[in-house]
């Protein structure tokens, strides 16, 4: 009797495993991937500005119910596709973790708008500087807002991504942090060196570090 | 017909002398500096007055002189500016009371104008400014927890950190990750 | 076989017969289908019908009023698109002439006629898209699709005047970014032909709708008394028959010479401010063939070369001009207003838009306060749901027309 080889075929994705019925799997998950991909629901998680280029995504012009997320039902339940379109702040932060963590899965996300990638125009102290910091993100668009042709590339990318068989690999860990949190100070005290610089993330190095490069130069 | 101003000036600095610290005017734009132990009672005045009649209060919101270029010619640190418009004579006033920095109250006029109960919490949301016999005041745009002040000058732009503090998700280790689905 | 017993109700809970009725404490939103945005309410129901409703409000808060200390008085322009993002051109139009007024500066005419037509449209662009979302979140899909093609329309000849869809960022301290192309006059001609269909399509739809209006007429309630004294303004205002309007109160940029109506209606429910929404679209439309007719022609931008940059080829060739851009565009200088204050409102599609603008004398402002209309609309929502069922509140909320960019800032 010949032995059925068992080696990945091609097109599967890093979840992969080897052993058992390798072949007829395949097929099935191939399959599964086929209808997940072409009908993807959206969890609109519109906030700001880009909610509106994602309402006139989903409206006649640039259709998006063609790639069959013809279901925009709001409820996290029963969608698999985030679109976090808009900008998030640390009030609505807790608010989009709980919802995402509402999602079953498999699901992905899609970052929209500047905003939401990375804080866009608005460095201040209450925007979240990238909601790819605290939820994994999978396909970024950049603009502000995009055009809804950036929307509907995104979503045909996240097509791509679930074809190579590509799912999120994070967590939320419900030991280690509660889902009743609230945004709590880093930094005390009152105006620091540089108060409009104060903030975790962008604050300059230390003047007495020397960069490599100054090294080099001396 | 509009509200005569001079007239107005005369008549408010001579009821409520002690409390009218000036009465500027810029860009044909009239502005009343008061002191913020009687506001309730001049603002009344403004409201009820045949000849003002200012019933609508457009808005409510704060200033905080403490890097201001004029700041020693006024005395306190804050000032609380209330934007009065009249429907029946269209005219409009611009009022500022004086708030020191301790203790940071005034009188609440939520009595006068049901719209400055949610112009006052934001004012106590962003400046601390405490509003005396305000029915609710508490945080409208900063969550229940926040800590700080946003807006007063001393408050860095880009926070002290809440933005970046919320739990992060973790990878799952390679050997942990199923199969599909 | 077995089957499986009945419960018995009485076994189960034997005081169910005497219980009394308790309310019962909800939360719709922020995350919600019928809220427009980032909006939560706290509400306390008695089986449907709300007994209490405290709107809790910040979820989109940006902190735009402390980036306007940080920001210059041109760059402050972008920030403000993103207010009421439904009708940014409102938004920049609005702050621009805050900052002329402060400046003490008057933009030339073509520059003023050029902003009344894109005021107006942005107008009908957010009447248009409030209209239609108050369909939908009373179950009519199809009025959010009809209307959204209207708005496609509208973002074309908003992309063909100020290069983006939404975030247009159009005005300048002393004029415009740049002028209208070419064929403007006849592409807004073209548009107003065939708009006016959209709004007779609406009218068949709703406005003699059994279900529709069932659902709104005496539903949210306002008396001219209170919506004075909770400072409405706009399309709210005007439904309780109190005529303000701000273009009327206090013309700006060329208003006091076109002809238009200020619809009014004095019921004060949901159905009055639709109706009123629908009449202001009509009025945009005769206000914009009306500044159609008179557009001058001239420069955009007024000739202070303290203001407004020079052309590109003057700087690159005369030592004047490059030292007057330099003066503009350079941290530390700057379009510097004179020390003072000012308070300066325009009519947004929602109401009066204020900027109290404070100058210390350099080219960063001290002070940007916008004086939000949906902040104070929003204020009257446990005022109008006390008392009506929850699928009122929802009804109620469509017609207030929050935007929660413009609430929150």
């Amino acid at each position: 009797m010949e032995q059925i080889e068992d080696k990945a075929p091609e097109g599967a994705g890093p979840g992969y495993k080897h052993g058992g019925a390798g072949w007829m799997t395949t097929r099935v998950d191939a399959l599964l991937d086929w209808g997940r991909r072409n009908s993807l629901w959206p969890m609109p998680f519109g906030t700001a500005c880009c909610a509106i280029e994602m309402m006139a995504t989903l409206c006649s012009r640039y259709d998006l119910s063609r790639f069959g997320s013809e279901v925009i039902r709001f409820s996290p339940r029963q969608s698999d596709l985030m679109i976090v379109s808009g900008r998030i702040s640390i009030k609505m932060m807790p608010v989009l973790i709980e919802i995402y963590n509402q999602m079953p899965e498999p699901k992905w996300t899609i970052s929209m708008g500047a905003c939401a990638s990375s804080g866009g125009v608005f460095d201040t102290y209450t925007l979240v500087q990238g909601v790819d910091q605290f939820i994994p993100v999978d396909v970024y668009i950049p603009g502000c807002p995009p055009r809804p042709e950036s929307l509907v590339d995104a979503v045909m990318m996240i097509q791509e991504k679930i074809k190579r068989g590509e799912k999120q690999t994070k967590v939320y860990d419900r030991t280690t942090h509660p889902l009743d949190f609230q945004p709590v100070a880093l930094v005390s005290g009152a105006a620091q060196a540089d108060p409009e610089l104060t903030g975790t993330r962008h604050t300059l190095p230390p003047k007495d570090v020397e960069t490599e490069a100054e090294k080099k130069t001396e | 017909m509009a509200v005569d101003f001079a007239a107005l000036q005369a008549t408010v600095r001579e009821r409520f002398a002690e409390q009218v610290l000036d009465w500027t005017e810029f860009r044909r734009q009239a502005c009343l500096h008061l002191r913020r132990e009687r506001v309730v009672d001049v603002m009344r005045f403004l409201r009820d007055d045949a000849s003002t009649r200012f019933a609508m209060l457009s808005d409510v919101t704060a200033i905080d002189l403490l890097k201001h270029p004029e700041a020693d010619k006024w005395p306190e640190r804050f000032a609380v500016v209330y934007q009065l418009y009249s429907l029946e004579h269209n005219a409009r006033l611009q009022v500022k009371a004086y708030v020191p920095e301790v203790p940071c109250e005034t009188p609440s006029v939520t009595e006068l104008w049901s719209a400055a109960n949610w112009g006052e919490r934001e004012v106590y949301d962003m400046y601390g400014i405490r509003f005396t016999g305000h029915p609710d005041l508490r945080r409208i745009l900063m969550p229940d927890t926040y800590e700080g002040y946003p807006l007063r000058k001393d408050y860095p732009l880009k926070g002290r950190g809440e933005r970046d503090n919320f739990p992060k998700y973790t990878e799952i280790p390679e050997e942990g990750r199923g199969g599909r689905a | 076989m077995s089957t499986v017993p009945t419960p018995n109700i009485q076994r189960i809970a034997p005081n169910a017969s005497k219980a009394v009725a308790q309310n019962l404490a909800m939360n719709l939103g922020p995350s919600h289908p019928a809220c427009h945005g980032t909006l939560r309410f706290k509400i306390e129901v008695r089986g449907e019908e709300i007994v209490e409703c405290d709107p809790e409000i910040g979820f989109l808060h940006t902190g735009m009023e402390k980036l306007g200390e940080y920001r210059s008085y041109n760059q402050y322009v972008a920030v403000t698109d993103r207010m009421n993002y439904l009708s940014s051109l409102n938004n920049n139009i609005g702050y621009m002439i805050a900052c002329e007024e402060l400046m003490g500066i008057e933009v030339p005419p073509r520059a003023q006629c050029l902003r009344v037509i894109m005021a107006e449209l942005s107008r009908l662009a957010d009447h248009v898209v409030s209209v239609g979302l108050q369909g939908m979140d009373l179950g009519a899909f199809s009025a959010m699709l009809w209307t959204f093609v209207e708005r496609e329309k509208l973002y074309d000849i908003f992309e063909a005047v100020t290069g983006a869809r939404m975030t247009t960022s159009w005005t300048r301290v002393g004029g415009l970014f740049r002028d209208v192309p070419d064929n403007f006059t006849e592409m807004v001609s073209a548009f107003l032909d065939k708009f006016p269909k959209i709004i007779v399509d609406i009218e068949t739809m709703f406005s003699s709708n059994r279900i529709f209006k069932d659902r709104t007429v005496n539903i949210g309630t306002v008396t001219a008394e209170q919506a004075t004294r909770y400072g409405l303004t706009g399309p709210l205002l005007r439904a309780c028959g109190v005529p303000y309007d701000v273009r009327r109160a206090r013309p700006y940029s060329g208003y006091e010479e076109l002809e238009f109506d200020i619809p009014i209606r004095y019921e004060g429910d949901v159905y009055a401010r639709y109706l009123v929404r629908l009449e202001e679209m009509r009025q945009s439309v005769r206000i914009i063939r009306q500044a159609l007719d008179k557009l001058p022609s001239g420069p955009v931008n007024v000739d202070d070369h303290k203001v407004t940059l020079p052309s590109k080829d003057q700087v690159y060739q005369d030592m004047e001009s490059l030292i007057h851009h330099f003066k503009i565009v350079m941290p530390g200088h700057g379009i510097t207003p004179p020390v003072g204050e000012i308070y300066s409102c325009t009519e947004a599609p929602n109401g009066e838009l204020g900027f109290y603008l404070v100058s210390d004398g350099t080219g960063l402002p001290y002070r940007v306060r916008v004086r939000p209309p949906s902040f104070y609309n929003h204020q009257t929502m446990p005022l109008q749901v006390k008392g009506r069922l929850i699928s009122d509140a929802v009804s109620i909320l469509a017609s207030m027309n929050v935007i929660a960019g413009e609430l929150d800032r």
